[in-house]
């Protein structure tokens, strides 16, 4: 037994290794910074990977990845990909809509970033949102993501249509005031995002860890994403999310994550407290 | 038969429990004393598109202080967190907690898995994990990392489970510490340590 677990130890800590390796390599090759991102759960993704990769060690891992490019964007996937709703935390959206459309109205022009857009549900989510409440002829929403493939299908703006149904039960919930069919057109299998929204969307690649601020932005959605980073990315993040705001500015973020513990909490009043909307303090 | 005497320096105390996991939890909990100095994880399969009641139900029956689990909040002594529906629970070194939407583990959104392989990562042999009731397979593998970073485990005995499944799965993982009714792992809680006056 004591011999058993000695060998656990010890391939714990050949894993340890590894990972830190990988995540070295990756950074150098490929300039994907996930060096500062939460330890649990991407050891937990790298640890799948392995298994799915089909590769005894984090080092043979390495190996592929380093020597073959197409395995590396496979591998990406596996470590960014996040599944999201439209109108996911239909409460999150009827606040957008009930308590901070108000005041984003008094803008002559709107500028929005969804940060980590992923597959683009959120982005077309606010989209939906800004249109029903007679905002989105002056609105341009910037969608970004690290994952070219989830950029690419975020523009693509199209979803299985055995999602659909969850989306618009989502979207009532959230105080849509129009039907989500009018959004989308189907065809076999698929719904097709309306260009009227994509018009009004640029997706393009940034990085929460290696970018800079791009734009001012009166709204920053940027959900179930901090979650995976560490404390300081998170504060990089949350600076970067600052120096874009306007004054007074918006910042929402996923429905368990909170600036409770962040350094950065006393950049941000709470707005809406119950569905994690910030707004940003005034130069005092 | 009389309950086992835990080691003495046990931080933190895993759980996970699916169907009849509520009333489990009920008779286990209320047995922690409130001046413990080990901190509580608890995943429970609830259903995925409704908010918890976990922490609402259990404060009101625990002597001690019971939350909801945030990202990045710093584990207390004495404190029992419950995961989030629709979230993974883990545990990152601080130790603080951490949430992930990662994909669903054994069909389930919090993971037992989840949890415990994270917190054995972090408390290795100060751990003590405990699996009960439930209907599926979650939680087997996790008490393992528990097993394999040498920390405590302990199963319900499954005749003694509303639901056998789960406790079943991990007896065939691994061969735990101790098999317990609820009885007695009640008592093996009381007897955790706590913070001297």
């Amino acid at each position: 037994m004591d011999a058993e677990i000695a060998a656990d130890e010890r391939s714990g800590r050949q894993f340890d290794i590894e990972f830190r390796l990988l995540i070295e390599a990756i950074y150098h090759m490929y300039h994907y910074d996930f060096r500062e991102y939460a330890c649990a759960s991407l050891r937990r993704r790298m640890k799948s990977a392995m298994r799915h990769f089909d590769c005894r060690s984090l080092s043979q891992l390495q190996d592929r990845v380093l020597h073959a490019p197409d395995a590396f964007a496979a591998l990406l996937d596996y470590l960014t990909v996040q599944v999201s709703d439209m109108f996911r935390d239909p409460s999150y959206y009827r606040a957008i809509r009930e308590k901070v459309v108000p005041l984003l109205r008094t803008y002559p022009s709107l500028k929005l970033w969804v940060a980590g857009c992923s597959a683009g549900e959120e982005a077309y989510s606010l989209a939906i949102v800004l249109h029903e409440e007679g905002l989105l002829d002056r609105t341009l929403i910037y969608a970004t993501d690290i994952n070219p493939h989830s950029l690419a299908r975020a523009a693509d703006g199209v979803y299985a249509i055995d999602r659909i149904a969850g989306f618009t039960v989502n979207h009532r919930n959230s105080g849509g005031n129009a039907s989500l069919s009018d959004y989308y057109t189907a065809a076999y299998d698929r719904a097709v995002f309306d260009k009227s929204l994509k018009q009004h969307i640029v997706f393009s690649d940034h990085s929460l860890a290696t970018d800079s601020v791009f734009s001012e932005v009166q709204l920053v959605s940027c959900r179930n994403v901090l979650i995976y980073f560490n404390h300081q990315l998170r504060d990089r993040a949350l600076g970067l999310f600052r120096d874009s705001l306007c004054h007074h500015g918006f910042l929402g973020l996923g429905s368990k994550e909170t600036l409770r513990f962040a350094p950065r909490a006393t950049d941000f009043d709470a707005f809406v407290t119950e569905e994690r909307i910030y707004q940003k303090r005034g130069q005092s | 038969m009389i309950a086992p005497a835990l080691p003495a320096d046990i931080d933190a105390v895993v759980l996970g429990a699916s169907a009849g996991g509520v009333h489990a939890l009920s008779v286990v909990l209320p047995a922690v004393p409130a001046a413990v100095t080990a901190s509580i994880m608890i995943v429970v399969h609830v259903p995925r598109d409704r908010p918890s009641f976990l922490k609402d139900v259990f404060m009101r029956k625990c002597a001690l202080e019971v939350r909801e689990a945030e990202d990045k909040e710093p584990i207390a002594p004495g404190t029992v967190y419950f995961a989030p529906t629709n979230y993974h629970l883990l545990v990152e070194q601080g130790p603080e907690l951490a949430l992930s939407m990662d994909d669903l583990v054994h069909h389930s959104r919090p993971s037992i898995d989840v949890l415990f392989e994270s917190a054995a990562e972090v408390y290795g042999p100060r751990l003590l994990g405990i699996i009960l009731t439930g209907a599926n397979e979650d939680g087997a593998a996790g008490l393992r990392a528990v097993q394999a970073a040498g920390g405590v485990t302990v199963v319900q005995s499954p005749q003694t489970a509303h639901s056998p499944p789960m406790v079943l799965a991990a007896l065939r993982e691994i061969r735990p510490d101790h098999v317990l009714s609820l009885e007695q792992i009640a008592e093996l809680l009381g007897t955790l340590k706590v913070r001297t006056p």
